[in-house]
């Protein structure tokens, strides 16, 4: 599916992650943050960031990475991305949806 | 003579020993297993044993039995493996060489991760059901239970035998209301997933089974802790879940040696190759079964498979060829669905469960994502296919390692 975000045309699945995330600029994760009425500040970037050292050592996250990560603690994790932190995060950092592994 | 060494002889371990050994001259290797216990448990036993539907005698046996002749079986702790001179280090001092490692040690419950799981309240009225002792106390307490709210309950992923949970909630259904109380029991299953099956094809075909026996879902619930003084469960945003019984799947991790040896990752699991099983750091040392990282189900039919291609490998080790990187997560698992029935899935890593037919495309006997009796019969023929089959390493007729895909209808998973 593609989607204007940002004044810019990206490619993004049904549940609104973007497939490609070359196309992901700061400008679109703020727009998908705000669609999700998140509005960043500083610590979200700097999980943002945290999120996108792990996505490029190709390391799965997940919360108990997220409680050892040295970033954050779960509770705020919490505070910043109400309702599914993993999920709200990795969308506006333009990655996929974590897997569980089965 | 060069040595061989298998750490763990629970379900991969056993068949590795009993591939092994047909396919190595003897006059060149030597093969030893060790495992500190003398009982070699049927595990997925234990989802039945809390119901009274197995006998405590029905899911152990010697473990020695299943080894086969001409391999050495030592029943001793593994204390270290040092991988840096090739040695395996036993309880009491004793050392162990090698050429070429297989660590098989699995995977176990660890309760003491989530603060007040393993407290005062453990196994009086929070049990897990993922050990022998564990399925054996909750047996007895379901036994004189009066009822009240029944909390199902998985910590985090991975665990092994995902679905297990989930057929532990069914068959509870099936439990209460053959005792006649199911209008006293209130079941509730508590998911850190977004959906109680934990592929999303496989929640939005199944979702059905919940509500047509009336268990409760609640999805993304992250436990923080437990507070067993108020009987209930916490998560990170603050949702509680009361109980009167809770059984819970504590976190699933390998086993300590793995940590002492700084071998394994965050949950004390080996970083392996997905494909040839050989490990990442190390290439005389390979992994198998719930003991690796591999994003597959840990499962003891992926072991099967894995076991193998890993036998395979071996080989071509030996003999300096390139490794063959053909696993492909193959998984398929019966799925107990309560009142004689279940479902079997088949899937692997690129792709979901989906409807069809197994092992013959297009006749079955069994039926892929459908309950029915038939695949019941293969569930509870499952556990004579283990003793008699699967840890002897027999081949099991008409089914691959790697996936088939005639005969069933598929969609690749998507990112
Ligand atoms: C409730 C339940 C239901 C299940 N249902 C199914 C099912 O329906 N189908 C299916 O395919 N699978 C099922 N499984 C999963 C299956 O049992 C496991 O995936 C399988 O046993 C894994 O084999 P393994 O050899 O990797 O580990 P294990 O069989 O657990 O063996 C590990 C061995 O290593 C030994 N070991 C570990 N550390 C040490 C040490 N430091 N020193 C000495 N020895 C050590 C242990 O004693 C053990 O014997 C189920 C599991 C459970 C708990």
């Amino acid at each position: 599916m593609r989607k204007l975000i940002a004044h810019t045309e990206v490619e993004v699945n049904e549940e609104g992650y973007l497939t490609d995330f070359s196309q992901w600029t700061k400008e679109v994760g703020e727009c998908i943050a705000d669609e999700n009425g998140i509005c960043l500040t500083d610590r979200h970037w700097e999980v943002i960031e945290y999120i996108h050292e792990k996505y490029s050592c190709e390391e799965p996250l997940s919360i108990r990475g997220i409680k050892k990560s040295g970033v954050i603690d779960i509770k705020e994790f919490y505070k910043l991305f109400p309702g599914g932190p993993l999920k709200k995060a990795t969308m506006i950092a333009g990655i996929p949806k974590p897997k569980s592994c089965i | 003579m060069k040595n061989l060494v298998i750490l763990g002889a629970g379900t991969a371990g056993t068949m590795m020993a009993n591939h092994l050994v047909k396919k190595l001259p003897r006059k060149e290797w030597k093969l030893t297993i060790v495992d500190q216990y003398k009982t070699h448990y049927y595990q997925p036993g234990f989802l039945f044993l809390p119901f009274d539907i197995y006998s405590t005698k029905q899911v152990k046996k010697n473990g020695k039995k299943f080894i086969p002749k001409g391999v050495d079986y030592i029943q001793k702790k593994i204390e270290r493996i040092v991988p840096e001179t090739n040695k395996v280090l036993l309880e009491q001092g004793d050392e162990l060489a090698y050429d070429i490692l297989i660590i098989a040690t699995g995977t176990k419950i660890a309760p003491d991760e989530i603060e007040g799981m393993n407290g005062p309240m453990w196994y009086k009225n929070i049990f897990d059901f993922y050990t022998y002792e564990g399925a054996k106390a909750l047996r007895d307490k379901l036994r004189e239970w009066k009822g009240g709210k029944l909390v199902v309950h998985i910590t985090e992923m991975p665990i092994k035998c995902p679905v297990a949970p989930l057929e532990f909630a069914f068959l509870a259904d099936s439990y209460f209301k053959n005792k006649g109380m199911r209008d006293q029991v209130d079941i509730t299953f508590v998911t850190p997933l977004g959906g109680a099956f934990t592929k999303p094809k496989a929640t939005k075909a199944l979702h059905y089974l919940l509500e047509e026996k009336g268990i409760k879902e609640v999805t993304d619930f992250n436990i923080e802790r437990v507070d067993y003084e108020n009987n209930k469960i916490i998560d990170y945003a603050d949702t509680e879940v009361e109980y009167d019984l809770l059984v819970t799947v504590p976190t699933n991790m390998g086993d300590a040696v793995i940590e002492r040896s700084g071998m394994g990752d965050d949950l004390n699991f080996v970083p392996t190759n997905k494909g040839s099983l050989q490990t990442t750091d190390y290439e005389n040392i390979f992994a198998i079964g719930d003991a690796t990282n591999l994003p597959a189900s840990k499962a003891g039919s992926v072991a099967h498979f894995e076991a193998e291609i890993l036998t395979d490998n071996i080989l071509r080790y030996i003999q300096g060829q390139p490794l063959k990187e053909e696993f492909d997560g193959h998984a398929n698992c019966f799925i107990e669905t309560g009142n004689g029935k279940a479902l079997l899935i088949d899937f692997n890593y690129t792709h979901e469960p989906v409807e069809g037919t197994f092992p013959f495309p297009g006749v079955g006997p069994l039926q892929l994502l459908k309950e029915s009796r038939t695949n019941h019969m293969g569930k509870m023929a499952f556990r004579w296919v283990y003793w008699n089959l699967l840890i002897k390493g027999v081949h099991i007729p008409f089914v691959s390692a790697t996936m088939n895909e005639k005969g069933k209808h598929f969609e690749e998973v998507t990112q």
